[in-house]
């Protein structure tokens, strides 16, 4: 295996010393391999009907199966910035040009914004259009950024960066917001135009017309066990057929993910890239507070091939509050990084810490979000739907915003469906609409030279000098030249195939949570107000059960276990015999999607779990 | 001709960390997760199973709070009530009001409405009074079968049995009558998609406190602190409690 002629002595006594530790090590791993030799019963850990069907479960037998079904015009599949944006411009144009619309809209959440996560700042570009009215209306953009301070930091102390205008992260104009109470106010004003708005009940099904094209959703079944029978309260989803069906899931939703393969969607664009990125909310002492103040930095505590950084921004809503979070790209390759982790110790930076110090922390959340930008979009029209949003991944990563972005789609998705839904003759091929026009929109739109102009600059992290050589890229090519250069730069392709093995990696030894500026992960799990109804199929479907001890634990020392912001997975020993398991706590889980994107088998599958489960946030 | 009145409040979800005002002045409830009452969404499941056992012809569906209740009227529509009543009660007044308030609007409200029952969750999860359904029962002198893990209803009268300290007690009560919702009495159906729908088109009647002849709730006073018991006595001896 190694050409050991070409090594040094060091080198060649470091590699049988290797050779000797695999060797120690082979046994444990042939065990936990499990299929023939080990003796322990491991659990079942899936149940999901996703996985086994259940037209062949016999305990499913007899039990009525037919949903009940509404027709509307237009479905759209997520109450965020997208969704709503594309409710409240096609009702809009309903009114200017007094015709009829019924545009139904689902989300998971237990009310519109309690799922929504963001920094913010947000570039009210998007809103001016939809509502060049929204001061008066009383949209929630309380602070616009008065400061803007950018630093690299090492372990003690911090560099300033100067925020030059025309760098792309630079916020003159525009406003910190809670997107959560952004969004919120957006389903208001959304219902108030007529959208029919209905939370707590998640999309999780498509339904395809004969001729393949989509004919609408159908919600979430209730009442299913825990191992997977049907209970008393069984119920069966409803159907919601349209004409046109909007899918806006944000980052990696799953309806997305399936409708991928459906439509082929991505056969002509690079994997999308993704990062998490972990968020709370402090009061802080109100003399170090500095409202409209954004901070960013990136450095320490990751080392210079780990993309990621951090946000605190100080909000001017009444009581000294500042929303700050952590960013981790997820192409990292250590699996022993924990992003929360790295969270909680970055907050002990000096720099960091005095803002903090003598604050409460209020709230916590985690999502993933796009990396990908322009070379990552897929086609995003399909007959019958589209996708709105950040679901296909309208970010502008060094701009660091998405927002903007993913409401102008949902307008431009609006824009383009409304003459072919209120056609006499829709003149279709397929009987779902197919309205190629909302692709155009998008190309000939700002969103799409926004996107190209910063296309390479995440990409240009992926040097020797990683984060440095990634700024002098930035500086050289996106503020000098504006992102002009004719070549465009590649990913690295799936995250999930970035993680190198464990044994090639060290344990990252990070200090334990001092219980007033960083804090364990159980505490701030239960500060996400996330909940699930118990007795339910575990909604982190496994594709092959026996793959995360045999593969995950074995080869990358089990990363669920450090990636996963809310303690869903856990290997623990078996009860009887030698070997772990993994145990999947679902209700913890707060819906960022990462374990479906980080997960070096790709053996999780993410899929809905009942509608109105998941976090409670108030304005994250 | 039977019409059983159901009680429901809508409460801070039980998941959500509770955070106090800044000012002190109570907890946070802005933008906050709210659903209904777990002990509520049980004494509606009871109602809307009595009427599927046609015991009785008509649930109404009760809730007194600011604009936000009629959410939860709504889902108590969606789990099979019939029409909706919202007591308009907001802001200060709202803050103010405790079980003696709410149960004389029930006591009215019964009253009103000819109700044979009125069925209330045992308690709620914010205040865990527990009370609400022992003064509506005193206020129209009815009897009552409160922390029911069992109801049935037998001719004129209703069999419950009662979850209490030492086991189960079963008592036999006349109708009109109290019920409140222990735990156990069902598991409550969930308000599916199709039935939210077909619930926007029920009535909800709307209605002040004043429309049923309850006056606002007296402002509360603050409490006082005694170092002895002499001086405690002494003070309920002066404002002539005893």
């Amino acid at each position: 295996m190694f050409p050991a002629s070409r090594y040094s002595i060091q080198a060649q006594r470091c590699i049988r010393a290797l050779k000797t530790v695999q060797a120690e090590h082979a046994p444990s791993q042939h065990y936990t391999w499990g299929r023939n030799c080990s003796s322990a019963v491991m659990p079942r850990i899936t149940s999901h009907y996703t996985i086994f069907p259940r037209d062949k479960d016999p305990r499913w037998e007899g039990v009525e199966m037919e949903r009940f079904a509404d027709e509307a015009d237009v479905v759209i599949v997520g109450g965020g910035p997208a969704g709503l944006s594309a409710a409240i411009r096609l009702k809009q144009l309903a009114k200017e040009q007094e015709k009829e619309l019924r545009v139904c809209l689902v989300e998971k959440a237990s009310q519109i914004g309690a799922h929504t996560l963001s920094g913010a700042c947000l570039e009210p570009s998007a809103l001016n259009e939809l509502f060049p009215d929204w001061k008066e209306r009383g949209a929630p953009l309380n602070t616009p950024v008065t400061e803007d301070l950018f630093s690299i930091l090492t372990e003690k102390y911090r560099i300033p960066v100067p925020m030059l205008p025309g760098l792309p992260m630079n916020n003159h104009g525009n406003y910190i917001v809670r997107l959560g109470h952004f969004v919120h106010w957006l389903g208001e004003q959304a219902e108030e135009l007529g959208v029919e708005i209905y939370p707590g009940y998640a999309a999780a099904e498509v339904l395809f017309h004969e001729d393949g094209s989509v004919k609408g959703i159908a919600t979430n079944d209730v009442g299913i066990a825990k191992d997977g029978s049907p209970k008393d309260v069984f119920e069966r989803g409803m159907e919601l057929h349209a004409k046109v069906t909007l899918f806006g899931e944000g980052c990696h939703g799953h309806l997305a993910k399936q409708l991928y393969r459906q439509f082929n969607l991505r056969e002509n664009c690079e994997p999308q890239t993704y990062a998490i990125g972990l968020k709370e909310l402090w009061v802080i002492d109100e003399k170090k507070w500095r409202p409209g103040r954004v901070e960013h930095s990136v450095g320490w505590p990751l080392n210079r091939n780990t993309y990621g950084g951090s946000f605190l921004y100080h909000l001017n809503e009444g009581e000294p509050l500042v929303a700050l979070g952590f960013v981790v790209g997820l192409d990292y390759t250590n699996p022993y990084l924990s992003p929360f982790r790295e969270f909680q110790r970055w907050k002990h930076h000096p720099f960091v810490a005095k803002t903090l110090e003598g604050g409460d922390r209020i709230a916590y959340g985690a999502r993933a979000l796009n990396e990908g930008g322009y070379q990552c979009l897929p086609k995003v029209t399909f007959p019958g739907g589209m996708l709105i949003g950040c679901s296909p991944g309208f970010m502008n990563v060094p701009k660091i915003k998405g927002t903007h972005t993913a409401m102008k789609s949902g307008m431009l998705a609006a824009e383009a469906i409304f003459p072919k839904v209120t056609a006499e003759d829709p003149a279709s091929e397929t009987a779902g609409l197919h309205i190629p026009e909302y692709e155009d929109n998008l190309k000939k739109s700002w969103i799409w030279k926004e996107l190209y102009a910063v296309r390479n600059i995440r990409p240009s992290f992926h040097n020797y000098f990683g984060l440095y050589g990634g700024m002098i890229y930035t500086g050289v090519f996106y503020w000098i030249l504006r992102g002009k250069e004719p070549w465009t730069l590649k990913h690295a392709g799936l995250d999930s195939a970035q993680l190198k093995p464990a044994k090639e990696c060290t344990p990252i030894e990070y200090p334990k949570p001092d219980g007033k500026l960083s804090f364990d992960l159980l505490s701030s799990v239960a500060l996400s107000g996330t909940n699930h109804e118990g007795d339910q199929p575990p909604h982190l479907t496994l594709k092959d059960d026996s793959i995360p001890v045999a593969n995950n634990l074995a080869i990358y020392d089990g990363p669920e276990q450090r990636f996963c912001p809310a303690g869903v997975y856990e290997y623990v020993p078996l009860e009887t015999g030698e070997g772990m398991r993994l145990q999947i706590n679902a209700q913890n889980c707060v819906h960022c999607k990462t374990c479906d994107i980080k997960d070096p088998s790709q053996n999780i599958n993410w899929v809905v779990p009942e509608g109105s489960g998941g976090p409670a946030y108030n304005g994250l | 001709m039977s019409r059983v009145l159901v009680g429901v409040k809508r409460v801070i979800d039980y998941a959500v960390k509770i955070r106090v005002k800044p000012d002190h002045s109570g907890v946070v409830t802005d933008g906050v997760k709210h659903s209904m009452n777990p002990f509520c969404e049980i004494a509606v499941e009871e109602a809307v199973k009595l009427k599927e056992k046609k015991f009785i012809k008509e649930v109404v569906a009760v809730s007194c709070g600011p604009t936000q209740v009629t959410e939860t009227i709504r889902t108590a529509l969606a789990m099979g009530c019939d029409r909706g009543i919202h007591v308009e009660v907001s802001g200060k007044d709202y803050e103010a009001m405790g079980p003696l308030q709410i149960s004389k609007i029930f006591a009215a409200l019964a009253k009103k409405e000819e109700a044979s029952l009125v069925i209330l969750g045992k308690q709620a999860i914010d205040d865990d009074c527990n009370q609400t359904g022992q003064m509506t029962a005193a206020l129209l002198d009815w009897p009552q079968g409160t922390f029911a893990s069992e109801v049935t209803i037998d001719g004129e009268k209703v069999k419950v049995v009662r979850e209490i300290d030492g086991g189960l007690e079963t008592i036999k009560i006349s109708m009109p009558a109290v019920l409140t919702a222990d735990l156990r009495l069902n598991t409550p159906r969930y308000a599916t998609l199709p039935n939210i729908m077909k619930a926007k088109k029920k009535k909800i009647a709307n209605m002040k406190p004043a429309d049923l002849g309850v006056d606002e709730p007296p402002t509360r006073l603050a409490g006082v602190k005694v170092e002895t018991v002499d001086d405690l006595v002494a003070k309920l001896k002066a404002n002539g409690t005893i």
